[in-house]
């Protein structure tokens, strides 16, 4: 018996002591703390920021946990607590289809004034857009796009072919002033099942072919920091002399990068995508092999949050003629290298 | 393990069969593993059988082989371990917290082994005293966990700060051309393989695993020693999370997705028993380099992940299809 209280006190000690000595260590808050002020690098030169019409705003997005989703949910909030006539309705966010379907109709129900939706999926999702265009609220759909336009107002996203497009010209133009010819070219893709990945991957290859160029090798990773880390550990095993490498997102970069390093591999060009701000830290340190990342800026939020408070508030783009804000806008890819990452910087999500 | 001590004896009439099964699965096993060499040696001559590559095989197998060498104590005596994973995300997020890395590289070493070996001890407490299934008590774990480490990172990639370089120098420092976490994977195999072959708590898993009655009349504590075997596997998780932080040079609640999987299926093809009571770590870390070395050769080779898949999946049917027939083999 005395043995059982015994081991039981060692239990409760073991657990309590590993809890305490652990509990200090949760805290992430950093010493420096990063502007959380949203994007805002354009002041529009109009009247449009001038307080309106009160209008809410429902908004939903997956919970997907990367960072640049992360950076879509704090930008969309950020923005629109810039604007006193917002009401800001965010439901939970969800990776689950059933549920962020039961999300959008509890923001119908409400009678919000233009809803903001990020779908898991924009085929499944397509449904209750419908609905909620049929009750009177405009949808800005974010990114992942419907495939009925009858299902939203308009639509802002990234360019996917675009990214591989801008990839494939910075590449091919300094593989062109170094005078390489037949070059070895290496894409780390993110999920290669995903139609985004096969559209970079396509922009990367017609890009190429302009300087005459073709991609030697492509393998896929999973968009996470380890898969980056293992896919390019063999890559660079398979590849002793690579000319350029391309690869798709940031966040798993950070494992490719730690891959190159350990490897000690500096003869090549390598090109990120997204944009995020330890890939912009690392492109104006300019020690890294990293020399430039095409974006996909989470900044979108923002803008289909703006978007959305025009739309609700029945007003246009003060820059453009029409009167209503057009039904669709596509960002471009920009290319950050060592010379304009200054601009980017504020823009750089934390991966 | 020739020497049978009053301690084993439970254990010790079914020694004679694990030791011949393991021997037999090894040949197997070893023969896999020549065949994936020569496979090498053929289509990628040029890359395959470098040293650099010899290394990054073992880099790559170090994080979940030291996770296996857990999951088959776990397995042996009887119970599974979903959570693996998980756990290690999240010991690799809480070691990585700005608050955890302001105390140096060794407290986050430390934080890590806690954090797994507190999952661990939670998960046997759950399983031994809670009396909850093994499958459903670390199911729990494995969401909770990523869960947790989800909040904790606001899923964000916590990178390691340029003070705390030591954890990735374990990564970047080699002896003798072998970065430094490959030994720290050797020895955690070594310490493996003495705690389960030659230690009473070795003889204590497999009496437990093979047959928790005859155990319990046997005088072993049958719930503090599970208890203990999931702690085990927590802690080798926490070993684990400091080998990715090493190679990835941060913490992240998406590292180890899948990672149960991929330890379980090294450990059933490595010849350990689901049921428990058999099996053997150099049978699991076999599995595992096969595995390893098929990943390796695809991407040499510039081939597609999904048939990748296929083939790790035909060979997990094909490795139990054999450890039954020699089984039955065996039989009497």
């Amino acid at each position: 018996m005395s043995d059982n209280v015994a081991r039981r006190g060692f239990l409760v000690g073991g657990l309590g002591g590993a809890a305490l000595l652990a509990a200090g260590c949760t805290s992430n808050e950093p010493a420096a703390a990063p502007t959380s002020a949203a994007p805002a690098p354009a002041p529009a030169a109009s009247g449009n920021d001038q307080p309106g019409t009160k209008v809410t705003i429902g908004f939903s997005a997956p919970a997907a946990d990367h960072g640049w989703i992360a950076a879509i949910a704090k930008n969309a909030e950020a923005t629109a607590k810039q604007y006193t006539d917002v009401d800001f309705r965010p439901v939970e966010p969800t990776n689950d289809i059933n549920q962020q379907i039961s999300a959008v109709e509890s923001l119908i129900a409400a009678k919000v004034n233009a809803l903001v939706i990020l779908p898991n999926d924009g085929q499944q999702l397509n449904q209750v857009a419908l609905q909620a265009t049929a009750a009177g609220i405009p949808v800005i759909n974010l990114d992942r796009i419907f495939p009925d336009k009858l299902a939203y107002r308009t639509w802002i996203g990234g360019d996917n072919y675009g990214m591989g497009v801008a990839a494939g010209h910075f590449i091919g133009k300094q593989l062109k002033d170094k005078g390489v010819a037949d070059p070895v070219i290496v894409e780390i893709q993110g999920i290669a099942t995903l139609p985004l990945t096969q559209d970079r991957s396509k922009g990367f290859a017609d890009a190429l072919k302009t300087y005459g160029f073709s991609v030697t090798a492509k393998q896929d990773a999973k968009f996470t920091v380890e898969t980056g880390n293992q896919v390019a550990t063999s890559l660079l095993q398979a590849h002793k002399k690579i000319d350029a490498l391309w690869n798709h997102d940031d966040d798993q970069g950070v494992g490719v990068l730690a891959a190159i390093k350990e490897a000690n591999r500096t003869e090549f060009v390598m090109v990120g995508g997204a944009g995020s701000l330890n890939a912009m830290k690392e492109i104006q340190s300019g020690t890294s092999v990293l020399k430039a990342t095409v974006t996909y800026s989470p900044t979108m939020a923002s803008s289909a949050i703006k978007l959305a408070r025009l739309i609700a508030q029945g007003k246009g783009m003060s820059d453009l003629v029409e009167n209503q804000v057009p039904q669709s806008i596509t960002l471009a890819s920009e290319t950050i290298t060592k010379e304009n990452v200054e601009k980017y910087l504020a823009l750089g999500f934390e991966s | 393990m020739g020497e049978p001590t009053t301690k084993g004896k439970t254990a010790a009439p079914a020694l004679p069969s694990i030791r011949g099964v393991g021997e037999m699965r090894h040949l197997g096993l070893l023969g896999a593993l020549a065949l994936l060499v020569v496979v090498g040696l053929v289509t990628r001559p040029e890359n395959f059988a470098t040293a650099s590559n010899m290394v990054s095989i073992l880099s790559l197998a170090a994080t979940i082989g030291v996770i296996t060498v857990g999951a088959t104590f776990v397995i042996i005596g009887g119970g599974i371990d979903l959570s693996v994973g998980a756990v290690m995300a999240l010991a690799s997020v809480w070691a990585t917290t700005l608050a955890t890395q302001s105390y140096g590289p060794v407290v986050m070493a430390i934080c890590a082994i806690l954090v797994g070996t507190g999952a661990g001890l939670v998960n046997g407490w759950l399983i031994a005293y809670g009396r909850l299934v093994p499958f459903i008590a670390t199911l729990a774990m494995l969401v909770a966990a990523r869960g947790l480490a989800q909040r904790m990172s606001d899923r964000k990639t916590q990178l390691i700060q340029a003070e705390n370089s030591a954890i990735v120098e374990l990564s970047t420092t080699r002896w003798l051309g072998i970065p430094l976490l490959v030994y720290i994977f050797a020895l955690v195999v070594v310490l493996g393989w003495i705690l389960l072959n030659r230690t009473t708590f070795g003889r204590r898993t497999y009496a437990v695993g093979g047959n928790p009655e005859a155990a319990r009349l046997a005088g072993i504590d049958v719930r503090r020693h599970t208890m203990l075997l999931y702690a085990l596997s927590g802690l080798c998780c926490g070993v684990a999370a400091i080998l990715i932080m090493a190679r990835t040079t941060t913490g992240s609640s998406t590292h180890g997705d899948l990672y149960e999987l991929d330890a379980i299926a090294a450990v059933i093809i490595g010849g350990t028993l689901l049921t428990g009571g058999r099996g053997t770590i150099m049978g699991s870390i076999l599995g595992l380099l096969i595995f390893t070395l098929i990943t390796n050769l695809f991407i040499l080779n510039g081939l597609n992940t999904s048939d990748q898949l296929i083939a790790k999946g035909l060979i997990i049917v094909v490795a139990v299809l054999l450890q039954r027939r020699n089984l039955k083999e065996r039989a009497p």
